[in-house]
């Protein structure tokens, strides 16, 4: 066996998007020049749109697993908006926009039909479902259908794009806003600035708790560990979920340059726990590579510039870090094996 | 499909619409100089040879290597890597072992027997070389490759000059010297050994020469006043090191006392106690002040040479000499204590620096000589007299192998430009790929790999090589561990995080380019760029 | 086949016959026996190939019927009264979306108060939201309607509402004859989607449309309305020929010829009114009846056809446009604009009171002799309305309204009434 062979460290190993030294087999979707650009150029996200990002490398990454037999329902937002303005689509994928909250079970109707259909042997392709929405459409209004597609175990696969906030309607406060950002309808006055500190809604876990087949969280900064996630959840049946935090520059008011920056700060500080579970239980977690207090998060966010004015609000910078540790207890992000 | 009015849309149509017109600032890809090749006093692009080396393509790597360095396996024994120190990878976790993967790629073109290819063409131009050391072969293999007659004339009775005269052979063994000079002598160099010139421009007129490079090595030990008996034993560091290449080995007792803090004296130092003598450095300053390089003086010291810091030698008798202490003022110089000692010395060898013959400079028009005894030469290595360039230990410059070498190619270019009538222009340098410019979170976390070492009796005992090379395991290993500053090595990054698809992969070794029709100007290529390779510029609008 | 049986579970048959690939289903009364009805043969296998659902919310199974049916699948739901207004958001969506999907509606009463009986205020408040609407008179032509629906839906590609009303005709064991698959198979071919989500041809379903074409997809939305008129008259006599027999078309007349009066209905109510009109006309009255089946498309040049002869007209409707009067009288007054008749506004059978033969003979008598108001609330109890409203005139807090009239009543419980 050759040193080529043997020698398992490839200088940026996986955590570039390609890497010549890797075998072609090992490579990432979105390395591939062939790869579907599910959503293609010409839409209209905003400069360094984290959803745009995370939207193709979910879409095209399930697109790789079912050899390109899928169809995607997507949640009224802003990925619907700019992928479709009449009279142009992005979308290279059978796709259907029909409203803000019924998402899923959209993606349920679809399964049902392709059932039917492969039952019937109308359809000989084994045809995938994927229902898409930001965090509005999947945490808030689009819960109901969401929790019922899960309780059912219908064979769609649910992917969240979480920017925390309604940002297409001008950025108000979601149930996925986190404690003290800022938005239009969380501003940053009063004796509380910015989202209230609660137990915040956590969809992963209620997933978890609905013990369906597979639920995971991903960020657009670990690209391999996304892609892993799809192409994983693609090759089982049932509902499942994916959870993707996708950096929004408008919201979070950060440049857009820093999109993945942000998701990377977000992960690296435990903010947000990246994790897998199936029929409820944790099975693995992304481990923190190189661990950072919150403030190096918060800071280059406009949405949390009240946290670090003249005289810096230690006790709610405090308080947040307090649920990173917090998440990195609960989910093992320290000591869990990473790459 | 008869589709639906206006909500019902073909697929991918978007692509009418020209987001690029959003743009403010525009990506563009560039190559920035990696601060490893803009240390290397060879002008070798060591990130180029990596890259190969990555990929575990030894042979394009040592090809890409010796484009301008001939002597692969020599710098991975000789070179004092100071591209190590510049290299960005020191301020992740531990420098890249640039030398080591060099010393690999040069023993695998021994191993493998990989050749230089003849010139093309041949110019008919004629070049003298003087000396068959570093620079002079280096030289002799550039103009070669440009197609130039080239023969080279040296003294000595072998190849290498100082390489083989001036360093152990357990730090460069005489196989991987001798095939590395030997290859060069193999593209149809014309080497003539016992050959001293002692008058450069009758030597050039008797062999129709269009051009020389002088490059004679500094072979003259320098002499210290010390006062000594008619029994006392001094001889100087270079005799006793170019007396190990011969049959007759020198005959210096059992303690021998080496004056010097410089590489020749710990080289020296290190030689006897092989030969099994009690070696013992006198040196009149600190060891931090020594210009000896550190690994080197660590090396002698775990080997048993014993060192005598802030001494210097009053008097040299028979098996003794007197030492007198010194201490360090406020500006570093040593100064007398009038503390004295007495040691015992068989004999004394001063290694106190060296000097060059110029001998066969006598008479040279235009030639300009300056006090510190070196000859004098412009930015394109040529002496005051035209056509006749120098280059190595007779020009100003640091004294060590790889510049040597690297005058050698300057040299080349220089001749080969002159030769020809026009000039030699460098390109321009682009800017250094500082590690400001890089996203080292990209790279995976790897220690570098540490060389074997011989074991500690046969390195008091052989001539064996001290320091191992490296494996093909560790050598590939040790490569990828390049972070590739400031040059795309293709990690589809930019590619990937687009959220535009604005980035056209152009496939293997091709690289990227921009989609400007769709590029927005968000600028998360650049930021995610691992190795600094793309820059935004701001759009005239 | 002639069968004795529940209208629910006629229309559960029926449906079955024609073959749907998904069904999604939400209990509320009174459809719920329908979807019960269909779910049992899916799980018993009897209705082959076809996936039933068991969703959470009425919006979600118009929700999972736009997703099967954009992936071509033949689907059907039901649903009533407030399911049908937590649906509306979805409602409107599937038509806009031109997916053929059927829906049978339970009329229903809209609450508050809550009411769980009879009226048409359900799918009437979902007048414009693009969907077909057919009303069936009695059990048989609920599930003729149906065959129908899924023939007119998928042939214009917009979605259809068969409207039947609750428990009246729901719940009530008629005699029925029930088709044969055969028959069934050979009136109503495979569903052949306008537009499909296929892999194999990809297309962008739901865009986002501006401005500049917003009111040409809307326009079209009516036009293909304009279609399912021509079309609805055909479908009706092609079904003639298939199963020998008279159902659905736009309107359908009863003794009009010779009629000064004409009293115009839709659903359940027309039985009660033909028996009424026959007694008027044995008393000498020259009055007909006018029944409404296509309520969307509204056939206004066969209601002005079908009132030509007479002198005035009647609308008698389960519904209430509160504030101005009657809903389908609007429309019938549309299509009369300009012939001159005199018509009256009947609003009647709200929240299931019963409209019983005496009340009607009274009233039309009244209207044969242009006695009657142009809105009349039929069997009102005036003293229980009058009492509240003066009590409001004196009281700030006279409390809730449905609980005082309950009182008035003198009762304390609506299953007492």
């Amino acid at each position: 066996m050759s040193a080529q062979q043997t020698v398992k460290f490839y200088q940026t190993g996986t955590f570039t998007v390609g890497n010549r030294l890797l075998a072609p087999e090992e490579r990432s979707v979105q390395a591939n020049m062939q790869r579907t650009n599910s959503i293609n150029s010409g839409h209209r996200a905003c400069q360094g749109c984290g959803e745009a990002l995370g939207a193709r490398y979910a879409i095209d990454a399930a697109m790789n697993a079912t050899n390109r037999q899928l169809i995607a329902a997507n949640a009224t937002g802003c990925l619907e908006v700019f992928s479709t303005p009449y009279p142009e689509t992005s979308w290279q994928i059978p796709w259907i926009h029909s409203l803000f909250g019924n998402t899923a079970a959209v993606g349920t109707g679809i399964a049902a039909a392709i059932k039917v259909k492969r039952q019937k042997g109308e359809l000989k392709e084994d045809v995938r479902v994927v229902a898409q929405g930001g965090d509005g459409g999947t945490t808030d209004i689009g819960f109901g259908c969401l929790s019922g597609m899960f309780e059912r175990n219908d064979d769609v696969l649910y992917i969240c794009y979480d920017n925390g906030g309604y940002m297409n309607t001008g950025v108000q406060r979601s149930s996925a806003t986190p404690p003290a950002a800022r938005t239009a309808t969380t501003m940053p006055v009063g004796p509380e600035p910015g989202n209230p500190f609660g137990q915040g809604k956590f969809v992963p876990a209620i997933a978890m708790a609905h013990e369906i087949p597979y639920v995971a969280t991903a960020t657009v900064a670990d690209l391999r560990d996304l892609e892993a996630k799809v192409t994983k959840a693609m090759g089982m049946r049932g509902a499942r979920y994916i959870h993707i935090l996708v950096p929004c520059p408008l919201g979070w008011g950060t440049a857009s340059h820093d999109t993945i920056r942000m998701a990377r700060l977000a992960k690296e500080t435990g903010i947000f726990p990246v994790f897998e579970a199936e029929y409820g239980e944790i099975k693995s977690a992304l481990a923190i590579r190189r661990q950072l207090p919150v403030e190096e998060y918060l800071r280059p966010q406009k949405r949390y510039a009240h946290l670090f004015g003249k005289q810096p609000a230690v006790a709610t910078i405090a308080r947040i870090q307090a649920i990173a540790d917090k998440n990195i207890r609960k989910y093992g992000l320290l000591a869990a094996q990473g790459q | 499909m008869d589709k639906p009015f206006a909500i019902t849309l073909n697929p991918g149509s978007s692509l009418a619409n020209h987001t690029g017109s959003w743009r403010t600032a525009r990506p563009v890809y560039l190559d920035r100089l990696p601060p490893c090749n803009n240390q290397c006093p060879a002008g070798e692009d060591i990130q180029g040879w990596l890259f190969h080396a990555e990929s575990g393509d030894y042979e394009a790597a040592w090809r890409h290597l010796t484009r301008d360095n001939p002597f692969a396996a020599i710098m991975g024994r000789v070179c004092y890597h100071t591209c190590e120190s510049a290299c960005n990878r020191g301020k992740i976790d531990e420098a890249v072992g640039i030398n080591s993967v060099e010393r690999f790629l040069g023993d695998e073109a021994i191993k493998r027997g990989w050749k230089f290819a003849a010139p093309a063409m041949e110019t008919g131009k004629k070049v003298l070389i003087v000396g068959a050391g570093p620079s002079g072969m280096s030289a002799a293999y550039h103009l070669r490759r440009l197609g130039h007659a080239v023969t080279v004339m040296d003294a000595g009775p072998f190849m290498g000059g100082m390489m083989r005269f001036g360093i152990p052979k357990y730090r460069l063994p005489r196989e991987a010297l001798d095939a590395e000079m030997q290859r060069i002598v193999d593209m149809g160099v014309s080497v003539k050994l016992n050959s001293k010139v002692d008058n450069i421009l009758e030597q050039m007129k008797a062999g129709s020469f269009d051009a020389a490079f002088l490059a004679v090595g500094a072979h003259i030990g320098k002499r210290a006043m010390i006062p000594s008996g008619d029994a006392a034993k001094i001889v100087d560091a270079i005799s006793v090191l170019r007396s190990m290449e011969g049959e007759d080995k020198p005959m210096l007792g059992r303690r021998v006392v080496v004056y010097g803090g410089g590489n020749t004296a710990v080289d020296v130092a290190r030689t006897v106690k092989r030969m099994g003598a009690e070696p013992i450095i006198v040196y009149r300053r600190t060891r931090d002040k020594a210009p000896a390089h550190d690994f080197e003086i660590e090396e002698a010291l775990q080997e048993g040479v014993m060192i005598k810091w802030l001494s210097t030698i009053k008097q040299a008798g028979d098996h003794q000499i007197t030492v007198e202490k010194m201490q360090l003022d406020d500006k570093g110089f040593p100064q007398p204590t009038g503390e004295f000692e007495t040691l015992e010395a068989d004999s004394v060898v001063l290694a106190l620096g060296q000097d060059v013959d110029l001998g066969l400079l006598n008479g040279v028009p235009g030639l300009e000589v300056t006090k510190d005894g070196v000859v004098k030469v412009g930015q394109d290595l040529m002496t005051g007299h035209p056509g006749i360039f120098a280059g190595g230990d007779m020009v100003p410059a640091e004294r060590n192998v790889t510049v040597a070498v690297g005058h050698g190619k300057k040299a080349a270019r220089h001749i080969d430009a002159w030769l020809r009538g026009a000039s030699y222009a460098p390109p321009p340098k682009p800017e250094v790929a500082q590690f400001e410019k890089l996203n080292p979170w990209y790279y995976m976390d790897a220690p570098k790999t540490v060389r074997p070492m011989l074991d500690i009796i046969r390195r008091q005992s052989t001539f064996d090589e001290v320091q191992g090379g490296l494996d093909e395991g560790n050598a590939l290993f040790e490569a990828r561990r390049c972070l590739s500053c400031g040059n795309c090595f293709e990690c589809d990054n930019c590619y990937g995080v687009c959220p535009d698809n604005a980035v056209i992969k152009l496939g293997p070794g091709k690289r990227f380019q921009f989609n400007y029709d769709y590029c927005k100007g968000c600028g998360v290529c650049v930021a995610e760029c691992p190795c600094g390779a793309i820059k935004m510029v701001a759009e005239e609008i | 086949m002639l069968k004795q049986c529940e209208g629910s579970h006629a229309v559960a048959e029926a449906v079955a016959l024609c073959r749907p690939e998904v069904i999604c289903a939400y209990p509320i009364s009174p459809q719920t026996h329908i979807v019960e009805g269909i779910g049992e043969m899916v799980k018993d296998g009897s209705l082959k190939d076809c996936e039933f659902i068991n969703v959470e919310s009425e919006f979600a199974a118009m929700s999972v019927a736009i997703g099967s049916s954009a992936a071509g699948a033949r689907t059907y739901t039901a649903t009533a009264s407030q399911g049908l207004l937590y649906m509306v958001e979805a409602v409107y969506n599937a038509s806009g979306l031109g997916l053929p999907i059927v829906m049978t509606v339970a009329n229903r009463a809209i609450g508050a108060p809550i009411n769980i009986w009879n009226d048409h205020s359900d799918s009437l408040s979902q007048r414009d939201c693009g969907w077909i609407q057919l009303f069936a008179e009695t059990n048989q032509e609920a599930l003729d309607l149906h065959i129908q629906a899924f023939k007119l839906a998928e042939e214009v590609s917009l979605p259809v509402m068969v409207c039947m009303d609750g428990f009246i005709l729901t719940h009530a064991y008629e005699r029925v004859d029930m088709p044969t698959q055969e028959q069934v198979d050979a009136y109503l071919p495979p569903y052949e989607p306008r537009q499909v989500l296929d892999t194999a041809e990809p297309v962008s379903i739901g865009a986002m449309v501006g401005p500049e074409a917003f009111m040409e997809v809307r326009y079209l939305a009516h036009a293909r309305q304009m279609q399912a008129l021509e079309r609805i008259p055909q479908l009706a006599a092609e079904f003639k020929s298939v199963f020998g027999r008279e159902a659905g078309g736009l309107v359908r007349p009863y003794c009009c010829e010779d009629a000064e009066t004409i009293v115009i209905a839709m659903g359940s109510v027309l039985g009660t009114l033909k028996d009424t009109v026959d007694q008027l006309r044995d008393a000498g009255q020259k009055i007909g009846v006018l029944g409404i089946t296509s309520f969307r498309p509204f056939p206004l040049v066969a209601v002005a056809a079908a009132l030509k002869n007479c002198k005035r007209f009647v609308v008698l409707e389960k519904s209430l446009a509160v504030g101005i009067g009657g809903i389908v009288a609007t429309n019938v007054r549309m299509a009369v604009t300009g012939m001159g008749l005199k018509g009256y506004t009947v609003i009647a059978g709200l929240g299931g009171r019963a409209i019983t033969v005496k009340s009607l003979g009274g009233m039309l008598e009244k209207a044969h002799a242009d006695a009657l108001e142009l809105v009349t609330f039929l069997d009102l109890d005036w003293k229980a309305v009058n009492k509240q409203l003066e009590l409001e005139k004196t009281k700030r807090r006279s409390g809730p309204v449905a609980e005082a009239l309950l009182r008035h009543a003198g009762i304390v419980g609506a299953r007492n009434y």
